[in-house]
């Protein structure tokens, strides 16, 4: 389906997508078309704890003496760390000597990083019209701030840390557009697992998500990103949303560098354009074991919960900690739940404690902890026992995502995650408030 | 390349935490993950699968995590070539990269015994053939440009060419 054409462009000639625009501009081309293979420089590059060695040792094959740009490599310890185990505390002195040895500017230790997706943004190193690949799937949550961005593995990483370049097949772009105001208690992740939920774990398999429309332009920057971090759970290479001003506004005070935003055209092509009205969407929910399985909370009501974790890079930024503190605020977590709060980087976690909102989880009884992805990906801080289910602000529900094969996740945001801890069981925020 | 193995199924959205879990991953030796491949879907595989096996799947193979160590567990099983209808993109681009084989198949393998029946896969000619009944299917073609990065053996052997062609 193909978006209103016409404007100043011939018939043979249309528009691009921001998408298109971003790699052609990187690639030195002109203008690109989907399907077109693509050698593209490279803004930043990024690799954690567990994708950064694999990476070093394929790194170290080149015999190379130093990497392409040591201001344009990020390493972020933030899976297995504070370090788990002895095997994990191997992996993170290798990353940590590595980037010694390589002067690599952007390290960040434990004590100042955050969960990589959410420290990126946050300290300004995300910037609209760049490129940027990381060693980790969600590193398309950057396409918040329209940049195009994208995970690949250590391999890919390596390589990069050589030259500088990726070679990237131009993606077609899926547009989806967001209409009507949203009803309370529904943000970002609740209109990125509809729409997971409408087009299926590979429904945007290979290409581009836009997300656009009046929701859209009301949704803040955290919403925006957590969107953004699951275009990868629709299968998708990066989702985005251009540049407007809740963009520059975000980028304000972080961003000293100049930096050129990208738009799509008007008479750009779309593979395929979607067209939600979620004026009426109630919370959504994502059933084990996969993030399609969604529906609306409704559905969900009365499961019953051993564990709610609230964090990740999906959705351990401020404003989903003012949310979750909103409806906890005064109660207490359900004595057969253990909750867990993972503000996602340091400063998040000072801006929280700053804001009361620690004090508010605290004394309800949940667990504070420093940031870490760990239960998110079933690493450390919080593993589920046999038949145990939490439900958890995060990205993945696969079988054993956080613990033992036989336990279970469900994914929503954090009002009705908040919600369910006092229940013990899943509700929607309007009945414990 | 010329390969020739037993077969063993997968359905459709096998996750890379199917294939490895996290809990694995503080180690990268394909050894090692290779003693727990597919356990939490299939925990007696690791035991069943041997050198030369190919795995079959679905649609959307190696969906979720970028982690390298998904491909790398397969390799370190021994495995072959890894068929599938469809394949998620990082692992798709982490087979090619590590020099895992991989094909796309849209067409369904039907009639195969699990653990049992044997698969000829033919890498140049693209081509598929069911031992047992002699059925021949068609992979798809690679770019040429990947194609290249799988004749070197690899993306870093590539980069390397690439990056120093005298040598």
């Amino acid at each position: 389906m193909t978006k209103a054409t016409n404007h100043n462009h011939g018939s043979t000639n249309h528009g691009s997508t921001m998408v298109e625009k971003i790699l052609a501009a990187k690639s030195g081309k002109n203008k690109v078309a989907p399907g077109n293979l693509v050698n593209t420089k490279i803004d930043l590059a990024l690799g954690n704890d567990i994708t950064a060695p694999v990476a070093i040792k394929e790194f170290e094959r080149f015999g190379v003496d130093k990497v392409f740009d040591p201001e344009k490599i990020v390493l972020v310890p933030d899976h297995f760390t504070p370090n788990k185990d002895i095997a994990s505390a191997e992996q993170a002195l290798l990353i940590r000597q590595f980037a010694q040895k390589y002067m690599i500017k952007h390290y960040y230790e434990i004590g100042r990083m955050g969960i990589e997706h959410a420290l990126l943004p946050e300290q300004g190193l995300v910037r609209p019209g760049e490129v940027i690949i990381g060693a980790d799937s969600h590193t398309c949550t950057y396409g918040a701030l329209g940049a195009f961005a994208t995970g690949v593995g250590s391999t890919d990483l390596a390589a990069a840390m050589v030259i500088g370049e990726a070679w990237f097949k131009v993606p077609s772009t899926l547009r989806f557009e967001f209409q009507g105001p949203l009803p309370r208690w529904v943000g970002g992740k609740d209109l990125i697992l509809y729409t997971i939920g409408q087009i299926g774990v590979s429904g945007a398999r290979y290409r581009a998500m836009e997300f656009a429309g009046s929701a859209i332009s009301e949704l803040s920057m955290d919403g925006r990103l957590t969107m953004a971090n699951m275009a990868i759970e629709a299968g998708g290479k990066c989702g985005y949303v251009q540049p407007d001003q809740v963009t520059f506004d975000y980028l304000k005070g972080r961003v000293s560098v100049p930096y050129e935003a990208v738009y799509s055209d008007d008479d750009a092509v779309y593979e395929k354009v979607f067209s939600f009205d979620v004026s009426d969407l109630e919370p959504q929910i994502a059933f084990p074991p996969s993030p399609d399985k969604v529906r609306p909370v409704s559905d969900a009501k009365g499961i019953e919960l051993q564990q709610v974790v609230i964090g990740s890079c999906t959705n351990g930024r401020i404003e989903d900690l003012r949310i979750a503190a909103s409806v906890i605020k005064n109660k207490r977590v359900h004595p057969g739940v253990r909750m867990l709060v993972i503000p996602a980087t340091q400063q998040i976690y000072r801006q929280a404690l700053e804001e009361g909102l620690l004090t508010a989880f605290i004394d309800a009884e949940a667990v504070v902890s420093t940031p870490t992805c760990g239960p998110c990906l079933g690493g450390h801080m919080g593993i589920l026992a046999h038949g145990e289910k939490a439900l958890a602000t995060t990205n993945r529900n696969f079988v054993g995502r956080m613990g033992h094969p036989e336990s279970e996740v469900y994914l929503s945001g954090p009002a009705v995650a908040a919600a369910s801890a006092v229940a013990g069981k899943i509700v929607h925020p309007e009945e414990v408030n | 390349m010329i390969f020739e193995g037993k077969a063993w199924l997968f359905g459709d959205n096998i996750d890379t935490d199917a294939i490895i879990a996290a809990r694995y991953l503080s180690t990268s030796d394909p050894g090692e993950l290779a003693e727990h491949l597919m356990e939490d879907i299939k925990p007696e595989f690791p035991g069943l699968v041997a050198p030369g096996d190919i795995l079959v799947g679905g649609e959307n193979f190696g969906c979720g995590s970028s982690r390298e160590h998904a491909p790398l567990a397969i390799k370190g099983a021994g495995v072959s070539c890894v068929i599938a209808k469809s394949f998620a993109r990082i692992f798709y681009r982490n087979a090619i990269n590590i020099g895992l084989p991989i094909m796309e198949c849209r067409e369904e393998l039907s009639g195969i015994e699990p653990g049992s029946d044997r698969l000829k896969v033919d890498l140049e000619q693209g081509t598929i053939t069911h031992l047992q009944t002699g059925r021949v299917y068609k992979a798809e073609p690679f770019p040429p440009f990947m194609q290249e990065i799988i004749n070197k053996g690899g993306l870093i052997e590539y980069v390397k060419a690439r990056v120093n062609p005298a040598k």
